[in-house]
């Protein structure tokens, strides 16, 4: 049984052909190659696949591509600006060295741009709720919480 | 890791979603939030041959107050009730076991009554259910029926609903004036499931003494475990030593690899005194 589903994905409208079974996580990889959406745990434990459903935080690997029928995504691949401009999030990461091999960045990335546009200035207390979420193995999550933090000043000063 | 094959269903409304569980058996698994259902699924856990996806049934998306309980609805997420201010006023508890329920990013798409329906003995709100003697609201093709959260969790994993029924509402009473309310738990790491949790609701009377205090257990037992600490409680002016011995006793909890039967008989008690001692402080400041 194969179903027709329709997305907005980074601002462009999609149409896929999916079986019930496909997880967002895959449809987004696999039919729409866009492979910035990390897949590590496959049961909603590292938050590698996060992306925005109707601007809201979710897994992707714990929803059914079919279940997002109508919905609008953002992948990673849709922060940055049009020109290649990095988000605010995405900037802070650079300046904070928030990343070392990149692997779960785009759960990080995806999860805290939608934390910041609820609270845009977070105490540092909910700087580690925010990604309490999210396992990162190498870059430790010191630097992490300090983009989160700086992502919050860019943001304020750029709106 | 990929879920094995079934067929699926998306209803636009309450009456279409359970004419077709009723058409499709046992095998029918209705789909909500989806955050324990999905993983069950990719680890072929689970392998039903049908869902029902009732994630556009937005008239079940409500969280409403009637005289003397909160609503929530079927699709109602745990986000959206952890939120909602009128129901964290009527009912402090939910918001404070809310809080301890996986990680936010769960929680925008995970539902309360879906976690209910699941029947997890770690979860926080199945405990908050049963404390509160709520019921759940099972809607099905021959009518409705309530069930009480006593009745509701049958084992782990297993609860009341039937085949052919959709869980649709959930009610969870409001606290009392005179009481207050709390919840501490442990675990490994802040959003994992607890190796124990306690919610507590301790209640005073008009001489500002203990006048009922009660517990609900996770992680300790196969269904929420609720304890009835009132006589221990009594005389708590100088703690509530006597009520986390009592609970001691009465759990009979099992090792895993995260924790031993021990280790978790002796986390009953420390958290058992914590949850109460917060709860009359909770009560002592709502009499304020």
């Amino acid at each position: 049984m194969t179903f027709d589903v329709q997305m907005t994905v980074n601002g462009v409208a999609r149409t896929v052909r999916v079986p019930a079974r496909l997880l967002l996580s895959d449809c987004l990889r696999h039919d729409l190659r866009l492979t910035g959406t990390h897949v590590g745990c496959e049961h909603g434990v590292c938050g590698a696949c996060t992306v925005l459903v109707d601007g809201v935080a979710v897994r992707s690997c714990l929803m059914l591509a079919v279940s997002a029928d109508g919905a609008e995504i953002t992948t990673v691949e849709g922060l940055a600006g049009p020109d290649g401009t990095l988000s605010a999030v995405q900037q802070a990461f650079a300046d904070c060295h928030g990343l070392q091999c990149g692997f779960c960045t785009p759960g990080f990335l995806t999860t805290i741009t939608a934390a910041l546009a609820e609270n845009p200035d977070p105490t540092h207390d909910e700087a580690r709720e925010i990604i309490g979420g999210n396992l990162c193995r190498c870059t430790g999550y010191q630097n992490i919480v300090k983009a989160v933090l700086r992502a919050a000043e860019l943001g304020r000063a750029g709106s | 890791m990929k879920p094995s094959s079934f067929g699926y269903s998306r209803p636009e409304s309450v009456a279409e979603a359970v004419a077709i569980l009723a058409s499709i058996g046992p095998d029918g698994k209705v789909l909500a939030g989806g955050q324990s259902l999905v993983p069950l699924l990719n680890m072929r856990l689970a392998t039903p041959s049908h869902l029902v996806d009732i994630n556009r049934l937005s008239e079940l998306a409500y969280i409403s107050i009637d005289h003397d309980h909160i609503a929530v609805g079927a699709l109602a997420r745990h986000a959206d009730v952890l939120r909602d201010p009128v129901a964290a006023a009527a009912q402090p508890l939910l918001a404070m076991a809310l809080r301890l329920v996986a990680h936010p990013v769960i929680r925008n798409r995970g539902t309360t009554v879906g976690s209910i329906v699941h029947a997890d003995p770690s979860g926080e709100m199945t405990a908050v259910l049963a404390l509160l003697d709520g019921s759940v609201l099972a809607t099905s093709t021959s009518g409705q029926r309530f069930v009480q959260a006593r009745d509701f969790f049958l084992g782990p994993l297993e609860s009341d609903i039937q085949p052919g029924e959709l869980a649709t509402e959930a009610r969870f009473p409001m606290l009392a004036a005179s009481a207050g309310c709390a919840f501490a738990e442990v675990s490994r790491r802040h959003g994992d499931y607890a190796v124990c949790g306690v919610a507590a609701v301790v209640e005073l009377g008009d001489d500002g003494r203990v006048r009922r205090a009660r517990a609900a257990y996770l992680s300790v037992a196969g269904t929420p475990l609720v304890l009835d600490l009132t006589e221990a409680c009594a005389g708590a002016a100088d703690g509530f030593a006597e009520a986390g011995r009592l609970a001691m006793d009465q759990v009979r909890p099992a090792s895993d690899i995260h924790a031993s039967a021990s280790y978790r008989r002796h986390l009953v008690g420390v958290l058992t005194e914590r949850a109460c001692r917060d709860a009359l402080a909770h009560a002592k400041e709502r009499a304020r």
